[in-house]
């Protein structure tokens, strides 16, 4: 068949590569440029190579920070996906309550990230803060700003509290979309309620699994707001993410070459590390090609 | 294998609409009888599903009882019950294999390993899916996820019915004859009771030795094809079955003659049994109404004419009524005719329920 050639098609094209041009590719070439130079000030700048690359690499600082950042969305995943499974198989399926329980476990996710982060730096102060408070009431020592090991369990509390609703609403979703007959067909098959969340509620939520993984873990990789009001990173090192770190090498020492080689590399991490989650959450469960057999 | 019986059943989904006197079934009292093949036929809404949902148990009726043979299984859950149902959008377990899936309720009921193995192999020679048994059940047609889930109930070899609700929705036009027909077959082999859910006449009467048509809520006539074709108990059996359904026609009783619109039109003798108060009307199949040179009966307009290849369907006015007639492919249709009944297969309704005749 013959193709119509029309050059008028760029034309339409042409806005949206615009818009990308300058949201995304000139910013992109922007930090590209600045990786592969030096700078001494005066606006100077001269060729380097890959060698910021090289020290981003060798850098026990940049180990570090990527270290914590892969523990903390490991263990954020950890928590959030089951729980948000969890609550989402609790929540009413019909009646009054249902608006009720979505606009709940929405809240949190309406309020903005820095005023998230005020909140439970308030909420966890031993002072003033009704969790504090009560904890070290308790009797517990707990002191999330010397404590390294409380700075952790706060920032990853305030983020299950934070996000899980995400999970939930999308766990939800998926759940609500399973139709009566399958819970009717498992009934007449016998099957054990065990058996009914492995064979039908976790296959049918499997998409929005798989979108609720992806966002949660590209979220928390690049998580910066909520701990830099909470700890600021502190106490010492022990809760500087790469992106606290990166602020605090870019504008803090303003060495914009190695800040610039680190962004490149913290996002293709991002992007490698997500599309492994998608390849091997959706290849689960699939027909392995069988072999002589054309369809 | 058992036999159903529906002892006085009747269900409101809510209590308020039963105290509004609004039941989706308002009463049904029958009986199906051990491996028979049963159709519930009617259009949506007349309460075929829930009667349906009532036997498998996934609903419990308002009032009466459903039993088993002798026992009582009212109360009962669907998996006590033992019974299987095929829906009408195919429910498979998408992650396992075929026989994964055929495997499965066995599995729940802690049948042997050895046994489940030979069942399932013996199962998917006859639903003839072995060459895709290994294949995970997501991949296939809806025909073949059909067959699965039939499967799946029939591999229980001790159920006590296997009921059908509307299976064949989502299949293709040339699989439903094919499907149907492996259906039949199966119940051949397996003499089990069969409950089948449809509004498609040719399906029901294709497949059950017993019809069940329902209307809003209730039973209007259980029978064979030929009895439901031929004395339809409700002037909504004559309309409902057969494609154009029976003319029904408002009449005056003088003595052993109908006026119909005017003209006198004789019937059989022997009606008893109902009263003059009564809405009277004449039902009569379209295949009984022969169209007669112009003086020989009731004079009527002829509208239009369809013909669809085996026969002609004429539409035709009489007086204020509507009348179709079936004619022969190669007859020429005047276009002045009257028409002409065939006096024994006159039906006479009192109130829309057939008189019957002495």
């Amino acid at each position: 068949m013959e193709k119509t050639w029309n050059n008028k098609a760029w034309l339409f094209v042409l806005p949206v590569l615009v818009l990308v041009a300058f949201s995304a590719v000139i910013p992109l070439m922007t930090v590209v440029n600045y990786s592969v130079q030096d700078s001494f000030g005066n606006n100077q700048f001269f060729w380097y190579g890959a060698d910021w690359f090289r020290e981003v690499l060798t850098s026990e600082r940049f180990h570090d920070s990527l270290i914590r950042n892969l523990i903390f969305s490991g263990t954020i995943l950890a928590i959030e996906v089951p729980l948000g499974i969890l609550v989402a198989l609790a929540m009413p399926k019909k009646g009054i309550w249902v608006p009720v329980c979505l606009v709940l476990m929405a809240l949190p996710l309406l309020i903005p990230w820095n005023v998230v982060g005020t909140i439970w730096q308030v909420f966890a102060r031993t002072d003033i803060g009704l969790l504090g408070y009560t904890v070290d009431a308790l009797g517990i020592n707990y002191n999330y700003v010397q404590n390294p090991i409380d700075a952790w369990v706060t920032v990853i509390v305030m983020d299950v509290w934070h996000w899980t609703s995400l999970v939930v609403l999308l766990c939800y979703a998926g759940l609500v979309s399973i139709p009566d007959a399958y819970y009717q067909a498992a009934k007449i098959d016998g099957a054990s309620r065990w058996a009914v969340f492995r064979y039908i509620q976790l296959p049918k939520m499997g998409r929005v699994l798989l979108i609720a993984v992806l966002l949660r873990f590209m979220d928390s990789f690049m998580i910066y707001t909520e701990p830099f009001v909470v700890t600021g990173g502190g106490p010492g090192n022990s809760t500087t993410f790469l992106s606290i770190d990166l602020v605090k090498l870019a504008i803090g020492q303003f060495n914009l070459g190695e800040a610039a080689a680190m962004s490149i590399i913290y996002f293709l991490i991002i992007l490698v590390l997500s599309w492994i989650f998608y390849t091997v959450m959706t290849n689960v469960g699939t027909d392995k090609p069988v072999k002589g057999e054309g369809e | 294998m058992a036999r159903i019986r529906l002892d006085h059943i009747r269900h409101a989904y809510t209590p308020e609409l039963a105290k509004a006197n609004n039941y989706a079934l308002r009463e049904v009292d029958t009986a199906f009888e051990d491996g028979g093949a049963y159709a519930l036929l009617g259009p949506s809404g007349c309460g075929k599903t829930t009667l349906l949902n009532i036997i498998s148990g996934l609903l419990t009726p308002s009032e009466g009882h459903v039993r088993f043979d002798d026992k009582d299984v009212t109360m009962l859950s669907p998996e006590a019950r033992n019974i299987a149902q095929v829906f009408q959008f195919p429910v498979i377990y998408d992650t396992m294999t075929v026989r994964e899936n055929l495997a499965f309720p066995l599995k729940n009921r802690k049948v042997p390993a050895a046994e489940i193995k030979t069942r399932v192999a013996d199962m998917l020679r006859r639903i003839g899916l072995e060459a895709k048994a290994d294949r995970k059940a997501r991949g296939l047609t809806a025909d073949e996820k059909q067959k699965i889930s039939l499967g799946r109930g029939l591999v229980r070899s001790d159920v006590n019915a296997i009921l059908f609700d509307e299976p064949l929705t989502v299949i293709d036009p040339h699989m439903k004859w094919q499907l149907r027909s492996e259906l039949k077959q199966l119940h051949r082999e397996f003499q089990m009771t069969m409950v089948y859910v449809t509004h498609d006449q040719t399906e029901a009467l294709t497949f059950a030795d017993k019809v069940v048509v329902m209307y809003a809520g209730e039973v209007v006539q259980i029978g064979t094809p030929e009895e439901l074709f031929e004395r339809p108990q409700h002037t909504f059996v004559g309309y409902f079955i057969g494609s154009p359904g029976m003319n029904v026609l408002p009449c005056k009783l003088e003595g052993d003659d109908a006026i119909v619109s005017g003209n006198r039109v004789t019937i059989p003798t022997g009606h008893s049994g109902y009263h003059s108060s009564q809405k009277i009307e004449l039902g009569i199949r379209p295949e009984f109404v022969s169209l007669v040179p112009r003086g020989q009966g009731i004079p009527i307009q002829v509208e239009k004419v369809e013909d669809i290849g085996s026969e002609k369907i004429v539409r035709a006015r009489m007086g204020e009524h509507r009348l179709s007639a079936i004619v022969a492919e190669d007859k020429e249709i005047p276009a002045e005719a009257d028409a002409a009944f065939a006096a024994d297969r006159l039906n006479l309704y009192a109130d829309s329920w057939l008189v019957e005749r002495g």
